[in-house]
């Protein structure tokens, strides 16, 4: 096993708009090592969701390579690109996607479910990522009886609950509140510290800041990658709100 | 454990929006209940029309004296063609036969004291109640010198005991039979009603010499020419060819030429049960189609609900695509719901085709017979109709794009 999680040569995603080609990706090579922690900026339509839709395996380039986990998987079929998604990576989304009138254990199941894990010990694993979070109290709570950051908490579990060598996060504090958004940026940076690699997609400078490295795009391109300092890391943030109660 | 969690994601699906699931498979539910009313109903006219035939006598012949070719064709009856000697030789010469009852029919008016009535009065030999299998309800039946002599003994059927004698036994009551009077010895149980919808019981049975000589005499009945004879076979199977026996035995002895038609007619109970069978099948055929009308234009709702379900849920499709969902996950998880929701169609519309069924028992003029088979064949057919019909929608959702979906608002 190498110490490279990711690797892109020369990714480029065009898409027909009408009868005219939008270059949304440009050609982007980039190398992400295992336990990174990196934030992907830029403006909108810089090619930052082309990026990261492709890394997740949603989408396949129009040219290039990328190689995750040592396999090639820029050439794979749906079903195929759904098994990547199934056992290497957890997305953590803006809205969260939680399934409603669904109890959050069965939530965190779901990929586990898709990739023929036995009942049991789905609920084993499902329980023990959902007390990762500090959640082990609301295991049974529908996402509508749970507030912002406690459904983004369920998740992030989701995320984790099939071992992923990638979280990929996008945007996942765009809907919270300051405070709450900080204290979902502290999870992240714990599980990071545990040892997972971390992409997380923001427009807000302040999140990017939890990160250990920021790609900012602009044009379907990188221009500028920079590694923030360790001390920068815990207290990035000025909070500026008050402290939410969380409980509903 | 794989196959029922499907299941029960369906039913939480279905279960956000009651109403409307119901509403949807209303076509499924009327379209299955209405087979299994019919159905039953029709199953249950059948036992009865079975019921009536029995009681005419399944192993029964008639063989009645027809027309000829020779000018006019007169109908069934209309020559006198047919005697009691055409009687004894299919008795003796056809093996199948187990009794022949010749018999002669009129009408006439029947007088007990200030009461009439108008009824068939039919002259009998001993055979005829053993081919009829027709027993009394009082009284006793003729003696055997009473037959040989000229005795005025009379067996009313029930209906014209009702008629003359209300509330009473009239054995031992003298009645006058165009104007000559007999004495009353019993009355015949009642038959009911013919399939053809004649009264059976709305007759009297008279020995054959006074029937000749006093009753009914004067028409062209002299002789030992009879209006009719009753032919009880072994057993039923034997029926059709005794008939064709029978045939070829008359045709001789009226010495008809190959060219000729028959001068006499053979009915037997079974040609009218097919007749009765025909009709039944042509019935089926029509429930067939008004039913899979129905559940067609059942399908239909469920497939429209199904495209609504799908384009409601396109962010959860993409979550579970994004999560790891294959398409044939998707493609499953969109037929179950499908099949979920017309089976349970189906399921209300057994209970209500029962409950249907039952209401018809109470108040309608026969019994409904509810069929397992009917049942069986209607779930199965709404489990189907899920199927065919969800897999379009299905299809759709399990083809969607990931990106889009989880895009979409």
């Amino acid at each position: 096993m190498t110490n490279t999680l990711l690797k892109t040569e020369a990714l480029a995603k065009d898409y027909m708009l009408g009868s005219e080609t939008v270059h949304a990706l440009r050609g982007v090579s980039v190398e992400i090592m295992r336990g990174d922690f990196v934030a992907v900026t830029g403006p909108s339509g810089s090619g930052k969701s082309t990026f990261m839709n492709l890394l997740g395996c949603l989408d396949s380039p129009t040219s290039g390579r990328y190689i995750l986990d040592e396999r090639d998987v820029s050439r794979l079929t749906a079903d195929d690109l759904a098994e990547v998604r199934n056992r290497k990576i957890g997305f953590v989304f803006q809205n969260f996607n939680l399934l409603p009138r669904t109890p959050a254990i069965e939530n965190v199941e779901l990929p586990l479910r898709y990739s023929g894990m036995q009942r049991s010990q789905r609920h084993e694993r499902a329980r023990e990522v959902l007390a990762a979070v500090g959640l082990q109290d609301r295991i049974h709570h529908h996402p509508s009886q749970m507030s912002g950051g406690q459904q983004q908490r369920v998740a992030i579990a989701r995320a984790l609950a099939n071992h992923p060598v990638l979280v990929l996060a996008d945007e996942p504090t765009g809907a919270l509140d300051t405070q709450t958004s900080v204290d979902i940026m502290h999870v992240l940076q714990r599980l990071n510290r545990d040892g997972i690699t971390i992409i997380l997609v923001t427009h807000e400078p302040d999140i990017a800041k939890f990160a250990r490295r920021i790609l900012r795009f602009r044009d379907g391109r990188i221009i500028d990658a920079t590694t923030l300092p360790d001390c920068a890391q815990p207290g990035a943030v000025e909070i500026s709100d008050h402290p939410k109660d969380e409980t509903p | 454990m794989m196959l029922l969690e499907p299941v029960r994601d369906a039913f939480r699906a279905l279960r956000v929006n009651i109403m409307r699931s119901v509403l949807t498979t209303l076509g499924i539910i009327i379209g299955v209940g209405a087979v299994i009313v019919m159905v039953a109903v029709g199953a249950g006219a059948q036992a009865q029309v079975a019921e009536i035939i029995n009681s005419m006598g399944a192993d029964l012949l008639y063989v009645f004296p027809g027309s000829t070719t020779s000018r006019v064709r007169l109908g069934a009856g209309s020559l006198p063609t047919l005697t009691e000697e055409d009687a004894e030789a299919i008795q003796k010469e056809i093996l199948e036969v187990q009794v022949v009852a010749p018999y002669i029919r009129g009408r006439g008016q029947i007088i007990s004291g200030n009461q009439n009535w108008s009824t068939a009065i039919i002259g009998v030999t001993p055979e005829y109640f053993e081919a009829r299998e027709w027993g009394l309800d009082n009284g006793r039946s003729f003696a055997a010198e009473e037959f040989r002599g000229n005795s005025k003994v009379v067996l009313v059927g029930n209906t014209v005991a009702q008629n003359l004698f209300p509330g009473q036994d009239p054995s031992g009551s003298i009645i006058r039979i165009n104007r000559v009077p007999f004495k009353v010895t019993g009355v015949l149980q009642a038959k009911g009603y013919s399939m053809g919808g004649w009264d059976q019981d709305d007759l009297v049975l008279i020995p054959m010499a006074p029937a000749r000589k006093k009753v009914l005499g004067e028409r062209a009945l002299s002789g030992r020419l009879v209006n009719g004879i009753a032919i009880k076979i072994k057993m039923p199977d034997l029926v059709s060819i005794a008939e064709k026996e029978i045939r070829e035995l008359l045709r001789q002895r009226h010495r008809l030429r190959p060219s000729q038609e028959n001068d006499f007619w053979i009915r037997n109970q079974t040609e009218a049960l097919e007749t009765r069978a025909e009709s039944s099948r042509t019935m089926s055929l029509l429930l067939a189609a008004v039913a899979s009308v129905s559940l067609m234009v059942g399908g239909i709702g469920i497939m429209n609900i199904m495209i609504v379900s799908v384009t409601e849920r396109t962010r959860e499709i993409g979550l579970r695509m994004a999560v790891g969902a294959r398409r044939r996950d998707i493609l499953m998880q969109f037929l179950t719901e499908a099949v979920a929701l017309s089976m349970i169609g189906g399921l209300i519309g057994i209970l209500l085709g029962v409950a249907g069924s039952m209401v018809f028992t109470a108040f309608g003029d026969w019994p409904a017979i509810i069929q397992p088979s009917a049942i069986a064949v209607a779930f199965t057919v709404s489990a189907a109709v899920g199927i065919f019909f969800g897999f379009y929608p299905a299809r759709k959702a399990s083809r969607l794009d990931p990106i889009d979906a989880l895009r979409r608002e």
